[in-house]
């Protein structure tokens, strides 16, 4: 049956996109930028809708939103997987509410007055069958795969604003908007940039290799001496994994320290941010906020016998808290981070925030 | 010169005396013409109070009097503390304040010039009454330096890089010591370029011929072991730099018609400026020099070459002793009331004294955990952990990147200094300043174990007027068979900073402990004064 080739031609997509998933965690695999994770969730769920079997709003909702829930059970730290999931939701809610012709207003009000008048839950169902639902559906969530595929060149276009002649950036590890917004800048300035080279996998390198290629005066630092060079520099601008619902970050490990150093300094923190990355979890999860890999890069398994009677830790990811932080650059615009919580609420559905 | 500015002398002092009230500037023969009869009124003076030489006397004096000078101002070096008060040949441009006639009404406020050309007189006084065997006179006890004297510090020459006079300088002053110039190796970073940065694969050694009559070879041997790392640490570096001392003081025979206090000093010299060349010295080895150098121009005159060998290796030994190695046990007795059971101690890198602190907390039955932390590219914390493994102490092992992440859970900070500033700056491994302000942001102790001997009278706010620049190429790693920065000469806007020590504010450490007790960061010139006095 027709029907039937298609379903499992999905679920071998999905079952390859989640042991993708899998291995690109635990740092052997290859790894993959953020960018490239939201576009192959986007392709995938605009498959799903395409091909799965569905009648209602609410089906699609459910095979998306189960399909969500397996996805980032098998990489908690990739968030960009969810957040995607999310905004796919979100646009499934619009399109059901503009066919009904229902304006979206009210739908979303959430004032105290409806929440006591409605009684609790609203009757919304998605029950209803619409016939263009899917094309709409579709359509959108090609408009949002022209939104992510914009959205390095939309971010690398605000960095004339922000940098200025002459000027010291230091920069953490590597991130690739930050890559794009430093070199779109080079094309009309000149400035000098600093990076740390981000032990133990030592990214940093990379990035220097490939400022420095564009022309941009790079200069290679080791982790420990950000302190010591953070009195010259006259910017921070770094990249991170995800932006928290508080405004806070989880970037690579040794952001913290530089946020630190920099607030000593009195050094303005940018944050080069797409707004896929922002997500709608909270920092107070301890379980699940860190990750670790294998040590062996740090101690190796050179070092002897000692390593059987010490405890060696590697974490991913750091957190900075919002105070650190000067500036959110995305690819909608710079925002304080204070503003955060309001940009949740334009993309996601609070409904939408557990899986 | 002298001679025919003396019968001059008066006629040449109106027209110096007119020129100055005209206020034009002082050429340069003036100037020197006036100094040299400042000096001979002084001699003047001194050989009315001694009786009556002849007149050939009185004509010789003048005359010899000139080549002991260039002598006095390489002497002056050796026998005043230096660097501190080198006295910097009177520059020519220096004006003159007072009238040319010396008298100590005229002259409310001495200039630095002649403060300088008193004390030259002072010293040539004292030559000149020892040479004709005056046993009477003993080394005159330099008068202590009031505080508020004004000190002409010379900038030591491995900051100045980016001037090409002082290079030339150097470059001669080697030559005259027959050691060879080392050379800067690959693109040095713009903020950086006045300092120097060696290529460890390029020692020093490799330029000196065999065999080399100018360099013990002991100092050779340390002067290696500096350069490519063997040697670590400040601890070490003064005592295998004593121990090379006292080998050369036992190989060391005075050459006839010399004495070995003035002598020994200027065979050293050399040395130093070699081992200053293979690896910049510490400010505790600066320290032991000076100390070294004291004790040897002390030695009084009629002492017998085996008896001054002897008393100078037994005063090295105290030194060690003292400061060294009595200074740890009495920090350790300090140390150990601060650790209290179930602590979790943070450890930076590898300071000899702090693992001695931890060791002997553990051995009095102290239960605590340590975590170690390090950074690339030195990684000195593996050694670190692996002594304190062996002690069979419970230790975590992080890099330096994970320190917000570690912090939460750690009760104290425990760290080493290099050199204790008198501003109060601590001045330690690159990192430790890091590793103090995120432990403040924690509310976390931070407390500094430091020896007396290491402090110094530099002041310091950054950490880039006065660093090390180690080997670029240590930071180059091979991850996932790929090495990123291999060909990073090749590319020219590419730089690689390698530093080896920073500056701690004295707002991130809570505590210092040393010999003389437990102090905050802030006593520090009060403990230098107390020194000085003693001294």
């Amino acid at each position: 049956m027709p029907g039937a080739d298609k379903e499992t031609a999905i679920t071998e997509r999905i079952e390859a996109f989640l042991a993708d998933l899998k291995r690109g965690g635990s740092g052997t695999g290859p790894l993959r930028g953020s960018g490239e994770m939201a576009r192959e969730t986007t392709y995938l769920l605009r498959r799903i809708t395409a091909q799965a079997r569905w009648s209602s709003a609410g089906d699609l909702m459910e095979i998306i939103r189960n399909e969500g829930r397996r996805m980032t059970a098998a990489q908690p730290s990739e968030t960009t997987v969810g957040n995607m999931v999310r905004r796919v939701l979100k646009i499934i809610r619009e399109e059901y509410a503009r066919s009904r012709g229902s304006s979206e207003e009210t739908e979303q009000q959430e004032s105290l007055h409806k929440l006591l008048t409605s009684g609790g839950l609203s009757e919304e169902n998605f029950r209803q069958q619409f016939v263009h639902l899917k094309a709409n559906v579709i359509e959108a969530i090609n408009e949002l795969l022209t939104e992510l595929d914009g959205t390095t060149d939309n971010i690398a276009m605000q960095a004339l604003e922000h940098i200025h002649s002459n000027e010291v950036i230091m920069t953490v590890g590597r991130s690739r908007t930050v890559e794009a917004f430093l070199k779109d800048a080079a094309r009309k300035r000149k400035f000098h940039v600093i990076v740390a080279e981000c032990a133990p996998f030592c990214q940093g390198h990379e990035m220097a290799t490939g400022l420095s290629k564009a022309g941009i005066e790079t200069t290679v630092i080791a982790d420990a001496a950000i302190f010591a060079v953070m009195s010259r520099v006259n910017k921070v601008i770094i990249g991170t994994q995800t932006v928290l619902a508080n405004g806070g970050l989880r970037a690579v490990n040794g952001a913290h320290s530089v946020a630190l150093a920099a607030r000593h300094h009195s050094t303005p923190l940018i944050i080069c941010a797409p707004m896929f990355k922002l997500s709608p979890q909270f920092p107070n999860e301890e379980d699940t906020f860190h990750k670790f890999v294998s040590p062996h890069e740090m101690l190796p398994f050179t070092a002897g016998e000692i390593l059987s009677k010490v405890n060696v830790h590697c974490p991913v990811f750091d957190y900075v808290p919002p105070e650190l932080i000067t500036l959110f650059i995305s690819n909608i615009g710079g925002n304080a981070p204070s503003y955060i919580y309001r940009l949740m609420s334009e993309l996601y559905h609070p409904e939408d925030h557990e899986l | 010169m002298a001679d025919c500015g003396e019968p001059d002398g008066p006629d040449n002092k109106d027209n110096i005396t007119r020129s100055k009230n005209e206020g034009k500037e002082l050429t340069k023969e003036e100037k020197q013409r006036l100094r040299k009869q400042k000096k001979q009124q002084k001699k003047q003076k001194e050989r009315k109070d001694e009786k009556g030489p002849s007149e050939t006397e009185k004509e010789k004096t003048p005359v010899s009097l000139l080549p002991p000078r260039p002598v006095a101002t390489q002497k002056a070096p050796s026998a005043l503390p230096a660097p501190a008060s080198a006295p910097i040949p009177v520059p020519a441009s220096a004006p003159f304040h007072s009238s040319p006639t010396p008298s100590p009404a005229d002259k409310p406020a001495k200039s630095k010039a002649e403060l300088k050309a008193e004390r030259r007189a002072r010293q040539e006084t004292d030559r000149a009454s020892k040479q004709p065997g005056s046993s009477s006179s003993s080394i005159k006890t330099k008068a202590p330096l009031s505080e508020l004297n004004p000190v002409v510090k010379r900038l030591p020459e491995h900051v100045q890089v980016d001037d090409p006079a002082v290079v030339k300088r150097l470059a001669k002053k080697l030559e005259r010591q027959q050691i060879p110039l080392r050379s800067d190796y690959g693109y040095k970073v713009s903020l950086f370029s006045h300092l120097h940065q060696y290529s460890r694969k390029a020692p020093l050694t490799q330029q000196l011929s065999i065999p080399s009559t100018v360099i013990h070879p002991s100092i050779v041997r340390l002067g290696l072991q500096y350069s490519q790392g063997i040697v670590a640490g400040s601890n070490a570096r003064s005592v295998a730099l004593l121990h090379a001392f006292k080998q050369v003081i036992r190989d060391y025979t005075t050459p006839p018609n010399e004495e070995l206090s003035r002598d020994l000093v200027n065979k050293l010299k050399p040395y130093i400026s070699f081992l200053n060349q293979c690896r910049p010295l510490s400010a505790s080895m600066g320290n032991a020099i000076k100390y070294i150098k004291k004790e040897i121009s002390n030695i009084p005159s009629q002492c017998k070459e085996e008896e001054a060998k002897t008393k100078l290796l037994q005063c090295i030994d105290r030194y060690i002793e003292e400061k060294i190695v009595l200074a740890a046990k009495a920090i350790s007795k300090y140390a150990i009331e601060k650790i209290s059971d179930g602590d979790i101690i943070l450890v930076y890198g590898c300071s000899s004294l702090v693992n001695h602190i931890l060791c002997e907390a553990f051995e009095k039955s102290r239960k605590f955990r340590v975590i170690v932390v390090d950074s690339r590219p030195r990684l000195e914390g593996r050694e670190a952990l692996r002594r304190l493994v062996q002690r069979g102490i419970s230790c975590t092992y992080v890099l330096i990147s994970a320190l917000s992440y570690i912090l939460p859970e750690v009760s104290k900070v425990f760290l080493g200094a290099h050199a204790l500033l008198a501003n109060g700056y601590v001045m330690s491994r690159v990192g430790t300043s890091q590793i103090a302000l995120v432990a403040r942001t924690f509310n976390v102790p931070v407390l500094v174990c430091c020896e007396t001997y290491k402090f110094c009278e530099r002041v310091q706010t950054d950490s880039f007027v006065s660093n090390e620049l180690d080997d670029p190429d240590d930071l180059m790693v091979t991850r996932k068979g790929k090495t990123q920065l291999e060909n990073w000469q090749d590319v020219s806007s590419l730089g690689l900073l390698n530093l080896v020590y920073d500056v701690t504010p004295p707002d991130f450490v809570d505590l210092v402990i040393t010999d003389l007790g437990m102090i905050p960061c802030t006593s520090v010139p009060v403990v230098l004064r107390v020194k000085n006095l003693d001294q």
